[in-house]
C-alpha cells in the first residue's frame, strides 16, 4: 500500500525555489557545484576494498550508476532485522560492518558524507518513494508528531515556521517549506556539504531545543516523515543550499 | 580523495575562445576566527592560482582571506594549439595542488 500526502497536489516548494539566482547557479551545473568534490570522493571510496573482508562496495553492488539508481528516494526504509527504518548513512554502515567487516563511518565525518552524496547523486531527477505501509507507519506518525510539537525554549514546531509562515522571512532568510530534496548538500554556510540531521540540527538549535544524537530513532522518523511528505518531488542531490 | 574538480572542453577549434572553471578542496580559514577558548585560528588560505597553457601562463589570480572555502574559479582562454593546461594553486603552510589536463585543438 502506498499511501500520498494529503498536500500531494498542493504546489510544493523545493528549497531550490526560494533560493537566489546565484546559488541556483551553483547547482544548476555539475561543473561549479562544490558538492561534486564529494561526490568524486564518493566514487573513489565506492571502489576501494576496505575492512576484514578486503572487498570493496563495487565488489558486491557493481557499477552504482546502476546498482544504485533510485535507492536514495526509499530513503529511510524499514529494515526488517533492526525492526525499525534506517537511514541511507545507516543502511551505508550496516554494509561497512556486515560486509566488508570495517569499523562503521562517523556521522557526518567526511566518508559518511562522500558516500551518501555519491549514492544520492544516483537518483538525481528521479522523485521521492518512501512507502508507508504497517511496517514504516507507526515511525512517520511518530516522526509527524515531532513535526508538529511545540518544543524548545521558543516552543515552536516545526510546522509553525515550515506550513503556516513558509515564504516570509526570518532574519532574512526565506523560512522554506523544509522539503529534504537535497540531501547531502552543500550549505554555504557550512562551507561544505552536510546531511539532513545536521539541516535539522540547526532548525533545533535555532528554536533552543536540546537537538538529538547523530542517527537517533527520533531523527530518523523526523526524516522518514520530511521524506514522505515530499514524495513525488524530485531529488536534487547533491544541492547546493544558503 | 578529490582535491580538484576542472572543466573545459577537450575538443576545440583553433581560435575559440573556451571557458575553464576549477575547483579546489580548501578550508580557506580566515586568520579572524577564535576558538571557544578565545584562541586565534591561525590563517590557512591559498594564495596564488595559475593556469598555464603549454607552459606559457594564461590566467592567474591572487586570493584573500574573504574567499570561500572550497573556492570556484571560471575564466577563458584561447584555443591555440593541441597540448595541456596546468593547474596550480599555492597557498599557507606550503600547500601545493598541481593538476594537469589535455586539450585537443583542431
Ligand atoms: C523559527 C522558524 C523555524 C523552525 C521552528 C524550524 N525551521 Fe527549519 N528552517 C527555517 C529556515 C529559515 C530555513 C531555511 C533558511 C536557512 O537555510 O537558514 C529552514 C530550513 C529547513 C530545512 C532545509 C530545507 C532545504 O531546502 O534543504 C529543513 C529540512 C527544515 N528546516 C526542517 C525543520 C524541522 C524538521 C523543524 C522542526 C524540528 C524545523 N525545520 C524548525 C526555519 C525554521
Ligand atoms: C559482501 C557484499 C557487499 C559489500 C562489500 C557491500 N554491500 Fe551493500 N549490500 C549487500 C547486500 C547483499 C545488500 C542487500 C541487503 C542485505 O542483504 O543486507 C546490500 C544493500 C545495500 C544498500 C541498500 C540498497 C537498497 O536497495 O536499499 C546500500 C545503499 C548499500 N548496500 C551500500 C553499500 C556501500 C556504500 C558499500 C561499501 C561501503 C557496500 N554496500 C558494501 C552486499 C554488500
Amino acid at each position: 500500500m502506498l499511501a500520498l500526502p494529503a498536500s500531494a497536489d498542493e504546489a510544493r516548494r523545493s528549497g531550490y525555489d526560494f533560493m537566489s539566482r546565484a546559488t541556483r547557479a551553483m547547482q544548476d551545473e555539475d561543473a561549479a557545484n562544490t558538492g561534486m568534490l564529494w561526490v568524486k570522493d564518493g566514487e573513489a571510496l565506492w571502489n576501494g576494498k576496505a575492512g576484514g573482508a578486503n572487498r570493496a562496495c563495487a565488489d558486491c553492488h557493481g557499477d552504482a550508476v546502476a546498482s544504485m539508481k533510485g535507492v536514495a528516494t526509499r530513503y529511510p526504509a524499514f529494515d526488517a532485522r533492526m525492526r525499525r527504518p534506517v537511514s541511507l548513512e545507516q543502511r551505508i554502515n550496516l554494509c561497512r560492518t556486515e560486509k566488508q567487516k570495517a569499523t562503521p563511518l562517523a556521522h557526518e565525518g567526511p566518508d559518511l558524507l562522500a558516500l551518501s552524496a555519491y549514492i544520492g547523486m544516483q537518483s538525481r531527477g528521479m522523485p521521492i518513494a518512501i512507502v508507508m505501509d504497517e511496517n514504516t507507519k507507526p515511525f512517520l506518525e511518530a516522526g509527524r508528531e515531532t513535526f508538529n510539537r511545540r518544543q524548545g525554549q521558543l516552543n515552536l514546531s516545526c510546522a509553525q515556521c515550515h506550513e503556516d509562515n513558509w515564504g516570509r522571512k526570518l532574519a532574512g532568510n526565506p523560512i522554506t517549506q523544509a522539503h529534504p530534496t537535497g540531501y547531502p548538500l552543500y550549505r554555504l554556510e557550512w562551507q561544505g556539504v552536510g546531511s539532513l540531521q545536521r539541516r535539522l540540527r540547526n532548525c533545533l538549535v535555532g528554536t533552543r531545543t536540546q537537538a538529538y544524537a547523530y542517527g537517533a530513532p527520533e531523527f530518523v522518523d523526523l526524516e522518514l516523515f520530511l521524506m514522505w511528505r515530499a514524495n513525488g518531488m524530485t531529488l536534487e542531490t547533491p544541492a547546493v543550499r544558503p | 580523495m578529490a582535491r580538484t574538480l576542472i572543466t573545459f572542453p577537450a575538443n576545440a577549434r583553433r581560435g575559440e575562445i573556451i571557458e575553464v572553471k576549477a575547483i579546489v578542496a580548501h578550508e580557506m580559514e580566515t586568520g579572524f576566527r577564535h576558538t571557544q577558548l578565545g584562541e586565534a585560528i591561525p590563517r590557512d588560505i591559498i594564495t596564488h592560482f595559475t593556469c598555464g597553457y603549454n607552459g606559457v601562463e594564461v590566467f592567474s589570480a591572487t586570493f584573500y582571506p574573504a574567499i570561500a572555502a572550497n573556492p570556484f574559479i571560471s575564466f577563458s582562454t584561447v584555443a591555440t594549439e593541441s597540448g595541456t593546461l596546468s593547474f596550480n594553486w599555492i597557498g599557507d603552510n606550503g600547500f601545493s595542488v598541481t593538476e594537469t589536463a589535455a586539450i585537443s585543438v583542431s
